[in-house]
């Protein structure tokens, strides 16, 4: 009887001594704050970077440095006017320790000086635009996707290996058409090449046909081009239509066949782009992660899930080293400034300025996918001018 | 510009125009004639250019024929929408401040794109240009022009004479203008007014939608795409005199050329040019170019 008594206490004392052991080694929840489009022209592209970030999470056993994450989302609407009240949400109301956003430039802008003022981690999975990583950079600023620079950068090495001498570019007159094309004559002109003619139209008008007129009767060597979405399946179409495709070979940033080749049919067969992620890269590493994505979402991974599964890898990384501290950001920038990124696109670092250092492919239109076809430049970095830390 | 480049401009011009008359010939109607500020006209576009992707496979199944019979069940479907949304919301309109018609037709906007989006999903989707209409023209040695672009043009021409025909030259015509300029009166003479407005609206309504269905090929369809050409096309009724369609066709006109030949000319400007357009027009004659 007494035996007994003592071994229940026992066994109760060690219970409760183990509980209180977990109680004490827990530390509180990371909490991650997802600004992303929920709704708008934007919606997909937010879905795959919140379901890229949350697979690198699970794999890690839901837990990043050992602390448990816990998500809150605000919808960006990729609305600019909005951006500020909602980032503002995640900083002050919600009191997060990193925020992982965007998709629109104007938003990122936003977020990007919100984070500079108040210090809070923020890593931008998509949102090109290079004052993030540029005048606007700071220690807790990081970008996991790339900047408009790059792409456009490596087209114009690729177009100037091609013998050509003369090009016209043609894009929306906003900052991530411009950014591509200013890329694109860096990579260029420094060959000896020269663009003849700068074509824009004001975003996001679509009626091309005036400017497809220019094109034809300036007789380049080739066009580049930087559309996205709706608007680069209208471009791809009417310039085919108009004859030129035959003629004058069209080069662009990889947004212009990428998530829109179902729409663009056949029009856009053999199209070369360049971008930081291809269809069917030959590394196992990609081939392991599209085998989980597709199980876990039933859903093919895209560029955006594998700059939102980066984004989870950089977190990952930096926390480690401060031990799960995300106030540490000299512990944190210091990580992840010095890590080999292992992600699906390949390895790659992260810049001075926090954008990623990374190879840019060149790609090819076959039936639906962007088929790999050579490196276009390797361990491309953007310049980061105006950066300032 | 060489002369050759400036007649492929002038196409260009004319055709843009006559595409921006067919969008907005629905808004005419709607807010020319009946005089309610509809925001919504876009998303009836958009509902037409959605309709285009996703009725053709249900239509080409059932009926055969792909391109004409979704047109003709496209326009159905739009006619019967028409019809009961006046019933259950525009009727209400006809007497309430302007600020109401925003409010009421903007959360029209927001219903009708947030449907769509959980219908058909958030991706862009393109729409084949019909056999036999996907030739194209030959132009100079190195362009050519889509057979398709000239079918449209000629579309939106008749168009253009039906609508002004049935408004001068008809009883029905008739009392539509008579409607405009005194409902009461209208009314008393023995007319149904009701009923006659539900149809014009519903009329109003399946042009739009149409303007969708057929401007898909070349357009391609994605979200958002109503917002796109809501702007544009008050600005047409606007430059054209409210209520008036041959001022629409003009203004339409008018805004191709200069949105065609802004956009080679003077690249930094071509946003704005519309609209200095708009402004100047409505300096010189504060109600449009032809309203009487």
């Amino acid at each position: 009887m007494q035996k007994r008594t003592v071994l229940l206490s026992a066994t109760a004392f060690a219970v409760i001594a183990a509980t209180t052991n977990t109680w004490a080694q827990a530390q509180p929840k990371l909490k991650v704050g997802f600004m992303l489009p929920a709704t708008g022209t934007f919606a997909s592209l937010g879905t795959a970077i919140d379901n890229g970030f949350r697979l690198y999470v699970a794999e890690q056993g839901g837990k990043i440095a050992g602390r448990e994450v816990e998500y809150v989302r605000v919808d960006d609407e990729s609305d600019p006017s909005k951006a500020t009240d909602n980032v503002n949400k995640l900083i002050k109301r919600d009191n997060v320790d990193v925020i992982v956003g965007t998709v629109h430039s104007g938003v990122a802008m936003a977020m990007a000086k919100a984070a500079k003022e108040s210090g809070t981690l923020l890593i931008v999975p998509n949102a090109g635009a290079a004052a993030v990583t540029g005048p606007m950079c700071a220690p807790n600023i990081f970008r996991s996707s790339f900047s408009n620079w790059q792409p456009g950068y490596a087209m114009g090495e690729v177009a100037a290996k091609k013998g050509h001498k003369k090009i016209v570019t043609i894009t929306w007159k906003y900052a991530a058409g411009d950014e591509a094309v200013k890329g694109f004559k860096d990579g260029f002109e420094k060959s000896g090449g020269a663009v003849v003619k700068e074509l824009s139209l004001p975003f996001p008008n679509v009626e091309f046909q005036a400017l497809l007129t220019e094109i034809a009767a300036t007789k380049p060597d080739a066009v580049f081009t930087f559309f996205a979405g709706g608007g680069a399946v209208k471009f791809v179409k009417d310039y085919s239509a108009a004859g030129l495709k035959k003629t004058i070979p069209l080069y662009g940033s990889g947004f212009l066949t990428d998530g829109t080749l179902e729409a663009q049919g056949a029009d856009a067969d053999g199209l070369l782009t360049t971008l930081h992620y291809a269809d069917n890269l030959p590394n196992k590493r990609d081939q392991s992660f599209r085998l989980a994505y597709a199980k876990t979402y039933k859903l093919q991974p895209d560029v955006y899930a594998v700059q939102g599964y980066d984004a989870g890898q950089m977190l990952g990384i930096g926390l480690n080293a401060t031990k799960g501290d995300a106030k540490n950001i000299q512990g944190f920038a210091q990580a992840v400034r010095a890590a080999k990124i292992d992600s699906p696109r390949g390895t790659f670092t992260i810049s001075k300025s926090h954008n990623p250092v990374q190879d840019i492919y060149l790609r090819k239109v076959v039936g639906k996918e962007n088929v790999m076809d050579s490196i276009a430049s390797k361990a491309l970095a953007d310049p980061g001018l105006g950066c300032k830390m | 510009m060489d002369f050759a480049t400036f007649l492929i401009q002038c196409l260009n011009a004319v055709q843009y125009g006559l595409l921006l008359f067919l969008v907005a010939s629905g808004l005419t109607l709607i807010f020319g004639i009946m005089g309610v500020i509809n925001l919504a006209h876009g998303s009836f576009y958009m509902i037409g250019a959605y309709m285009a992707y996703a009725l053709a496979p249900v239509v080409g199944a059932a009926f055969g024929g792909e391109f004409f019979s979704t047109m003709v069940a496209g326009l159905v479907l739009s006619v019967i929408l028409g019809y009961v949304l006046e019933w259950a919301f525009f009727s209400y309109l006809y007497e309430r401040e302007h600020l109401q018609q925003v409010l009421m037709t903007y959360g029209l906007i927001l219903v009708f794109e947030e449907l769509r989006s959980l219908l058909v999903g958030d991706d862009v989707h393109g729409v084949t240009v019909p056999e036999f209409l996907n030739g194209t023209l030959p132009l100079n040695d190195v362009m050519t022009y889509p057979v398709y672009r000239l079918f449209i043009s000629g579309v939106c021409l008749l168009l253009a004479v039906a609508m002004w025909f049935v408004f001068t030259r008809t009883r029905l015509g008739m009392m539509i203008r008579a409607g405009t300029n005194n409902r009461e009166m209208v009314q008393s003479l023995g007319i149904d007014i009701t009923f006659l407005y539900r149809v014009v609206f519903a009329i109003g309504v399946a042009l739009a939608v149409f303007a969708g269905m057929i401007a898909a090929p070349v357009s391609s369809v994605y979200p958002n795409m109503g917002n796109a050409v809501l702007i544009i096309c008050f600005v047409v009724v606007v430059i054209g005199g409210i209520g008036s369609i041959k001022g629409a066709l003009v203004a339409a006109l008018l805004i191709g050329i200069v949105d065609t030949f802004g956009k080679v000319l003077v690249p930094q400007a071509a946003g704005v040019l519309v609209y200095v357009l708009m402004a100047l027009i409505l300096l010189w004659r504060p109600n449009g170019l032809f309203k009487d």
